[in-house]
This record gives C-alpha cells, structure tokens and sequence, in this order.
C-alpha cells in the first residue's frame, strides 16, 4: 500500500488562505482523525467516518482540532481517486493564513499517520498513476531534481553547526547500543546480555529527553508553531509596558507613573511581519518588601529563564545602574537579547550603550533607541527582531518550511520509538524487539541529517568488538 | 580419442554448495556430474567443525525447508548439540550441532552416490566452453569434454590457493589438497573478473595431550532439536561429547607481539582481503589491545579421532611461534600439535557480476555459489549451492527460477547482499543483517519456504501435506484460544498467583493471557481443560510465538508489504540507464554495473539516492507506456 503524504501547498505568503494537501489511500482515515463539523465538539473528532461517506468534489466547513482544542475554522475539498491530480483519494484543508496555522494542521496530519511529502512527489504520483501525459516525464524528473536540490541546500543551511551535530552525536549512541546487542546476540557466548535492559533504559532516557527538548527547542520549529517567547524585562518604570502596548497594538497592561504596577505577567501574542511573538510584560525587577510585588519579580525571573528573546527595556534618563547590571549579568545565555533605550525623547542614549557593552559579555550587542512617546526607533525594533530570526527567509521561503515540518515529524517518530524502547524494556521484551525500535529511532534521526542506514550496524559491531571463534 | 560426453549440468566442485547444487538439478530430473578433485573429500569441513550458530543456523533451517539436504545430514552426524540464545525472543534462537567431520562427509557421500541422475567425477576442471555468451560446457585437464546446458561453479576456496603460515608458503588446498591452478585463466579469459581473499584456520591438537582440568566443560543441551523438519526428536536424543573452553594471557599476547613482523599479514606476504570477524589470533590481539585475554574453545573434529579444534586461534605465524603461543594457553602447556595453523588466500569473484539467480549476467547458463561468490562459511555455501542448482536445472528445462527477497528468507538478504552491496572482505551472515529478523525465524522457515521447495519440486507431495496438516492445526488453535475465554474463578486466580500474575478483574480469553511476559501456552495448559489431545510440541510452540510477539510481529509484516511493493517494480533487462536524464554520475555507473533487476534492488545500491530511484520509477513508467502504445 502507498503510504499517505501531505504538504503544504501554498507559498507562505502573509495573509491570506493556507492550503494543506493530503494524498492517498488513508487520506479519508486520517481527515477522519482530525476534523469534525460546525454543531460537533473537539473531542468528537474522529468518533464517525465522515469522509468516505462524502461525495467527491464538494467542499465543507468545519473545524480542525487536536482532539482537544480547535486549531482552526476550515474549508475542507473531497476528492475521490481516480479524479485527482494525484489519482489518489486527496483532501484539501483551507485554513486561515500564515504559516503558523498551516504548519500545525500539518503536523497534526503527520501525527495522525500522514508521511511529509518527499519533494515534488505530488507531481511524481500524479504521473505514475498516469494522470499525467507521457510527453512530460522529463519536466517531471526536472521538478524532482530542482526540488531535490533546493530542499538540500534549505535543510543544509539550517542543520549547520550545533543541530546536526547534535543529531549525530545522539545517533552515535543508539548505534552504540544497538551493535553491543547485535554482537552479543551473534555469538552470546563471549558477550552477555544479562541485566542489559536496565542499563539500555538508564542510556536511552537522557537521549529521550534531548529529543523532547529539541523537539520543543527546535529552533525554527518552535519559532514558527509557539511563537518566539519574548520577555519584556527591565527595571520598574522603565517603560516596559508601554512597548508592550506600542508592540500589541492596544492597551493590555495597565501603564501608569507609579513604579511596580505590573504585578503579574502578561501574555499577548503579535505577529511582527509573520513571525509570531508572545509577549510576556514582567514586574520590573528590584529588591522589594511587598509580598504581591514580590511574587510578581518572582515570576518575571521565572519568565526570563525560559525566554527566547528578551527585550530589556532601560530608562536613559536614569542610565545602567547597579541594579541593571546584576539583572544583565544573570540573564540566560540561551536567549537571544536586544536593548531597548527608553525616553531616547528625553535624552541621549550614548553613554548608556557603551556600559551596556561591558555588561552583556555577549557576542551580538543589539541595542535600539526608542521612545515609547514619539514612537521613534520602532521599525528599527521591529526590523532588528524579525532579523534575529531570519522573517524573510521564512516567510517567503516555503521549502524551509516544509524541510522544517519533515523534520520536526522525524523528531517525533524518533521521540516515539525511543518511548517503544522503554515501554519494551518495561514489558520484559528481549533485545532483539528492542532493536526494532532503536533502529527506527536511528533510521529517522538519519533521515533528519541525510545519512543513510546502510551496514552501519555490522561495521560498527565488527569494529568494536572481537567477533567469532 | 578424447571422451566427450553429455550431462544437463556440470558442478564444478564437491564441497558444501557443490553438493547442494548437484543433489538439487539431479532431484529436478537433470543428468548431472559433480567435479571434485578429491572423492574422498566431498562436503569437507576444512574449518570448524561445526554446522549452524547464530544466523547460520537459521540458514540450515531455510535450505531444509526448501528440500536440501544440509539439515538432514548434520542431523545424521552431529556429536553435541546446542540452542544458542535460547532465553532470548524465538527470531534469535538459533541452533548449532559439533558435527564428527568424516561421518558428515561420508553420509553426505553416499547420499549422493544412491541419487538418480547423480555422477561424481574426480578430475580437475581447467576450462569452460562458452560459445556466443553462453556457456556449453567445460574440459578437464585430461582434455576430455563434458558438455552441457547449465555449468554451475562452486570451487570454495581452491583456485590457486596458497596455504601460508611464517615463511612457508604452498600452493595448495586446504588439509594439503590439490589446489585448481588451471580454472583462473579460463574464467579470466571469459571475460569474469577475478579478486583474492584470505582465510585462516587455528591449529588441531592432539586430545590426548590436552589437560582439560584446567577448562571449563561445555555441554550440549539436554534436550536435542533437530535442524531438519523431517527428522523425529526423539530419533536423535544421544550421548553428546563436550567442548572446552580456556582463554590466553598476557603472555600468549606477548609472544604474539613479539613476532608480528615474523607474521606473513604484517609483512606484506598475504596480500588478500581477509574477514574482520573472525580475525586470527594476532589480528585480535592488535585489534583489541585492550583485551586482556580471549576466549578459545576446545572442540573435537570427530569420533574417529582424539584430534581437537582450537576455536580462536587461528593464525598464520610461523611454526615455533605458534607452538609458543598455543602452549601459553592453560591446559595446552603440554600439548602436540597435529597439523599447524595456517592462512590461505584463493581466487573468488565480486558477486556483483551475478544476477539475483546466480547466473553470470555476461554468461547465459553459467552459475556460481559458495565461497567461490566472496561469502564464508559451510551454510552461506550450501544456502548459495541450492538455489544455484535450482535455477540451473529450470534454466535447462526452460522454466522460472526463483529468488528469494529480503523478506522471505535469510537466503535472500545473502545472495542480495551479494549481488547488489559492495563486499570488501569474505560475506558472514549475521541476524542483524536481516531487516525482517521478527519474521525470518529459525521456527518457521518451513512456513516461509515450503510451498516455494514444493513448487519447485524439491519438496514431496508427502512432506508437503504433513506440513499442511501441521499449519492447519497451529491455525485452528491460535483461532481457538483467541476465542476461549476464561472467568475469574477461584480455580484460576489461584494459577496467576502462582505465576506472580496480575489477578482477572474481568473474564479474559487464553491469548490475553499467553500475551503476559509471565505466561506462555505452555504454562497455561493448567486452565485449559478443552485443548485438543495429540498436539506436537511444535505446534504449541508456533500457537505461543505468534499470539505472544503478535504487535512487534504484525509491525514487521507492514513494513514487508510496503518493502514488497518495491521489488515488485521491474526494472527491464535491457534497460539503459544512459537514456535517462538527471540521473547523478555515480548512481548512472552503479546502475549500469549492477543492472538491478527491481526498483527496490536499485535503491539499496550504495551511492543511489533516492532522488536517483524516484527518476528511475518515473522513466520507467515512461517507456513502459510508451512500449504498450507501440504494441
């Protein structure tokens, strides 16, 4: 049976309608799982088979959802096999613009079985189940080909560095493991297995954990399905909440004159030219004796720590004081900063920004002058944000995003074999079943980087341990 | 005068796929003539003197299930018998017997000697007589002619071997045999490429000088199972002999490195590619530095001798080294060397030049198995001399030969790894080369294989309904304990107690139950008063595997469907790759040198990316639609 493909098939323009295709035999099955109509619940969602029942070619409002929320209102197009442009049975999801939609819908289908598209593979069935003329094999294996190229650069630009190296470091040690079993199991008695089970669970958990975290890590990835985490941090006063509101666009946080009114942390998403922030407004940070305000500094720590992106907004009336720079000092290396120089208005940002050079000890020193009244420096913020991650490159850039959901799809059927690990080691399975699911585990932590299975198991085997009599 | 004579097929060789092949086209009707150059050493086992282990076992298995004669032979002649991994999961289980070497090769003998249209001939082949690209028959170097439609070559290891150990080197076959010096040029000359590989074999010790005292005793299972489906257990419960295991030291690695330069590997004198499994004594040692000792088992070579293997000690050092070494090992101090240890390095082919049927692509009729083809050991040859001998004999009668996938048999991931990946060093099979394992099983290769052997026609009518009646039973018994159900009676929480089992909250059917780690059909057999009386034992052990690893099983079968869907994409004979645009360079000369018969064969070729099969499945299609047009 040919396994069922999805993409999204639209170019990532802004705005606009989102279009999520489906081919294959479990098209129906999978829409199945993952929408239900207007007068139905989230937790319906594939409690009745809808679309076989449908009639081909017609189109339909409804809902998709996780089983638990709604992600978005859709139009939903039936099309039955042969009629097709694939010649299989397709489904087409209409969904709300930006990527951000469509990308979840997407991988909601990858979850629910779908394969993320191979690229111009689309086209390729459509001409093997002869829906297309003959004449045009050739532009077909063009489109394979440029496709193919494309899709290599775009994902060998993005896994440079830290990600692939990651990914075959972790890949290294399940290869590990798996050539211990394969050489014990080849000739047991010179290696042993005894008692292996364990010390397999207490190895592969930590490798779990650092897929999970990529998974929610996954730079781009969560950039584009959570929205770049952005705490607004700084001193009280300082004139967070106004860039808050500026950024929003309207009045969520309470700004007043007196110091510590935000108390609590504010959430607000915004769409900066289709990146999506979620803006976190913090209580201004300082040593304070009031037990709400506290609790309010607390959290805004707490917020800091698992930010993306940190706005730090500064008073430039006022300058770096020692305050400011134990706040600077402390802030988490793994998120990405820019300096915002309140009331440029009132006075020159100079001076402070040499200070703040000395105080970061980070490579990139971004720093923006701003006045929240004039609203002066604001397209350099934006344009100084949407630069840290790449906006242009994402948005109009629709292979990035397709390498991105295949590859985000890997992450998870990695992150679901190694789980079949350990629920096997927990049933008592011996390791040859165990081996089933690290090799998944390894062929798709593969497929992420471009390499290969191979005999990468009987070499490592023969290269690491003293086989046969 | 010369003789001239006529046979449907000439093997060329007596050794383990030498005899599988000629007993197979004999069996199928063709006259056939085995070539030896020694009768008194047909199936010999120059090496181990064992038969199966772990994967090989599962070999032995298949070409039991496909009606060779591997499994039945060692069944007639084995001294000790063993079940390796026997407290792992039923794809792992794997069988290994000690085999008494002269009674294999003389069961093995007379087995052939009392087949129809079975000819053995002592004489050693010099050429082939190909005519056009197809082959007609081969001469001796007496000059006599043997014509025939099908010549299958299974020379192991005897085209111009050299046996070497220190500074002695011999042009001869293994044990001192005459080595075929003449075949090499003649295959050259027709066009076959030819490489060189090495092997070695450890030093056979006098028993009787032995002190096993200082070893550690290594028994056969009590319970003895037979590799043959046809043979009885209870037939062949015997008296077993053991095997000893010791280990070297320190010092046996130190007189090792103190003459490695003494060693023909590390002097350049060996200049064949030898196996990284399977290293000798001083690969291991340079190797594995940081091993402090080795294992080295002590196994006799047969009843009618106090001869002894020494298992892990091969090596081609020079005589007084070796006699240092294996005098090193505690329980050898004193012991006798009977015959050296020695390396031996042989002509062979890249198997590549064969098709997925062992048919030389260039050659029409002409075959080729066994170690001959790049692989190593006594059941890779025989699993290779079967389906050798097979295609041969239906390419004489002009019918369909077979090849096994990847899927189906253990013997087709060995030929396709064969024919298809690049091999540097002689082919071991290992388990983990099957991508299928859960399903490729020791246990249930008569399911997989058994209707092919009786299609084919190796397999009886007789053996074929016995194995029917068998499924038939596993079938209505795996149906009824999966509709059995049981209540929470006293009677049977009782019995999960006494297994440590979670107690029934609710009624539960038989399969649930053999489902649990703690559990099994056997175990069960206290709470289920209707199983059927009569059952054999093997049925019961088919009803447990299939109902107990059914999720993991059923995983595997889906991967086989799609994994099918590839292979049973064509790809024409003539096809050519040259036509087709966008292939990359070095996907388009893999292509044309492999000549992949399938889609699916084509992507496993190194260097072919998928991107490369997606454009070949689309040309494909192409000229396909275009060829019915035309028509």
């Amino acid at each position: 049976m040919e396994k069922t493909i999805a993409a999204i098939s639209t170019g990532m323009v802004p705005s606009g309608i989102s279009i999520v295709r489906m081919s294959g035999p479990e098209a129906f099955d999978i829409a199945d799982q993952v929408y239900h109509k207007k007068n139905m619940q989230p937790c319906d969602t594939g409690k009745k088979p809808l679309f076989h029942k449908m009639k081909s070619h017609t189109i339909h409002y409804g809902f998709i959802s996780d089983g638990k929320n709604d992600i978005d209102e859709v139009l939903v197009s039936v099309m039955k096999a042969p009629h097709t442009f694939t010649g299989e049975d397709t489904i087409e999801i209409n969904c709300h613009g930006g990527m951000l939609v469509a990308k979840k819908v997407m991988e909601i289908l990858l979850k629910k079985g779908a394969k993320a598209a191979e690229p111009g593979e689309f086209t390729k069935r459509a001409f093997l189940n002869g829906r297309m003329d003959l004449s045009r094999a050739e532009a077909v294996i063009d489109v394979i080909d440029a496709k193919n190229e494309f899709a290599l650069k775009a994902s060998l630009s993005q896994l440079k560095g830290s990600v692939s190296e990651k990914v075959s470091k972790l890949r290294d040690e399940i290869l590990d493991e798996m050539s211990f079993i394969e050489a014990a199991l080849d000739d047991p008695e010179h290696y042993d297995l005894g008692g292996f089970g364990e010390e397999l669970q207490e190895k592969i958990k930590p490798v779990q954990a650092e897929i999970k975290e990529m998974i929610r890590r996954a730079d781009y990835g969560s950039v584009m399905a959570e929205g770049v985490k952005t705490v607004i941090a700084g001193k009280p006063n300082a004139g967070k909440s106004s860039l808050l509101n500026i950024l929003a666009g309207y009045e969520k946080a309470i700004v007043t004159d007196v110091a510590g009114t935000t108390r609590d942390v504010l959430e607000v998403p915004v769409m900066l030219k289709n990146i999506s922030l979620i803006l976190m407004d913090t209580a201004g940070i300082r040593d304070t004796e009031d037990t709400v305000e506290k609790i309010g500094v607390d959290r805004a720590k707490e917020a800091l720590d698992e930010a993306d992106l940190i706005l730090y907004v500064v008073d430039s009336t006022v300058g770096v004081d020692k305050e400011d720079q134990k706040v600077i000092r402390s802030l988490p290396e793994s998120a990405k900063v820019i300096f915002v120089l309140n009331k440029t208005d009132l006075a020159s940002g100079k001076d402070v920004n040499v200070d703040l050079k000395e105080y970061n000890g980070r490579e990139e020193n971004n720093v923006v002058c701003f006045s929240a009244k004039t609203r002066e420096g604001l397209t350099e913020l934006e344009d100084t944000i949407t630069s840290l991650y790449n906006a242009e490159e994402l948005t109009y850039n629709d292979q990035v995003v397709i390498t991105n959901a295949r590859q985000k799809a890997l992450l998870f059927e990695t992150e679901e074999a190694l789980s079949m690990v350990i629920t096997g080691i927990e049933d008592g399975m011996s390791e040859e079943f165990l081996v089933v699911d690290l090799m998944n585990a390894y062929t798709a932590l593969g497929k992420i980087i471009g390499e290969e299975v191979g005999d990468d198991v009987v070499s490592r085997v023969f290269e690491k341990f003293c086989m046969g009599k | 005068m010369q003789i001239e004579e006529r046979y449907d097929v000439v093997v060329v060789g007596a050794g383990h796929a030498g005899c599988e092949a000629g007993l197979a086209c004999a069996r199928l009707g063709c006259e056939t003539i085995v070539f030896t150059v020694s009768a008194d050493s047909i199936a010999m086992m120059p090496c181990n003197p064992n038969i199966g282990g772990s994967s090989k076992g599962h070999l032995v298995r298949e070409i039991d299930a496909l009606g060779g004669e591997m499994g039945k032979n060692i069944d007639k002649t084995f001294i000790q018998s063993k079940m390796l991994n026997s407290s792992k999961g039923p794809a792992v289980h794997s069988l290994r017997a000690q085999a008494d070497k002269q009674w294999y090769s003389r069961e093995m003998r007379k087995t052939m000697e009392h087949t129809e249209h079975l000819t053995i001939k002592q004489a050693e082949v010099s050429t082939l007589i190909v005519e056009e690209g197809v082959i007609k028959g081969v001469t001796t170097v007496s000059g006599a002619r043997y014509l025939a439609d099908a010549v299958i070559l299974t020379t192991g290891v005897y085209l111009k071997s050299r046996c070497i150990y220190g500074d002695v080197s011999e042009y001869t076959g293994p044990n001192g045999l005459k080595a075929a010096n003449y075949l090499s040029e003649s295959l050259l000359a027709c066009g076959i490429e030819l490489r060189r590989y090495k092997t070695g074999t450890p030093a056979r010790i006098d028993g009787t000088t032995i002190d096993y005292s200082k070893m550690q005793e290594q028994k056969g299972d009590c319970k003895i199972v037979p590799f043959s489906f046809e043979t009885d257990p209870a037939s062949i419960q015997k008296e077993q002999v053991s095997c000893w295991l010791t280990y070297t030291n320190e010092e046996t690695h130190r007189i090792i490195r103190e003459n490695l330069d003494r060693s023909p590997l590390y002097s350049g004198n060996i200049k064949g590619t030898g196996p990284r499994y399977c290293p000798s004594i001083e690969d291991k040692v340079v190797r594995f530095a940081d091993k402090d000792r080795h294992q080295v088992f002590v196994e006799p070579e047969g009843l009618y001798t106090e001869e002894m293997y020494i298992d892990g000690m091969s090596s081609s050092l020079p005589e007084d080294v070796q006699d240092a070494m294996y005098h090193s090992v505690p329980g050898l101090e004193n012991s006798k060397i009977v015959r050296n240890a020695y390396a031996i390095e042989y002509d062979c082919i890249d198997a590549q030049q064969l098709k997925s049927t062992l048919e030389f692509k260039k050659i029409s009729g002409l075959y080729a198995a066994g170690q001959f083809n790049g692989s190593s050991g006594y059941e890779e040859a025989a699993a290779q001399g079967l389906i050798a001998g097979i295609n041969a004999a239906k390419h004489v009668q002009g019918k369909d030969e077979i090849v096994l996938d990847r899927s189906e048999a253990y013997i087709g991931v060995l030929i396709d790894d064969l024919v298809t990946k690049e091999n540097f060093e002689p082919y071991r099979m290992m388990t983990a080369r099957a991508e299928y394992r859960l399903h490729l099983r020791q246990d249930n290769a008569d399911q997989r294989l058994t209707p092919i052997g009786h299609r084919v026609g190796l397999i009886s009518d007789e053996r074929y309904e016995r194995y029917l009646k068998y499924m038939e039973n596993v079938e209505s018994e795996i149906a009824r304990v999966k509709s059995t159900f049981v209540g929470q009676t006293e009677e049977v929480q009782d019995f999960l107690r006494s297994y440590e089992s979670t107690e029934l909250k609710s009624g539960a059917t038989l399969a649930e139950l053999i489902r649990r780690p703690e559990l099994s059909y056997e175990a069960i057999a206290a709470i289920d008063p209707g199983r059927p009386e009569g059952l054999s034992e093997r049925v019961g052990e088919q009803v447990n595997i299939q109902i107990k690893y059914a999720g993991y099983i059923d995983r595997q079968m889906r991967q086989v469907e799609q994994f099918k869907k590839m292979e049973k994409r064509r790809i024409p004979e003539d096809f050519d790759y040259d036509l087709v645009p966008s292939l990359r360079l070095e996907a388009r000369q893999k292509l044309k040198k492999i000549r992949p018969s399938s889609i699916g064969q084509a992507s496993r070729i190194s260097g072919v990316s998928p991107a490369d099969v997606s454009v070949l499945l689309v040309w494909i299609k192409k000229e396909k639609a275009e060829k019915n047009d035309a028509e």
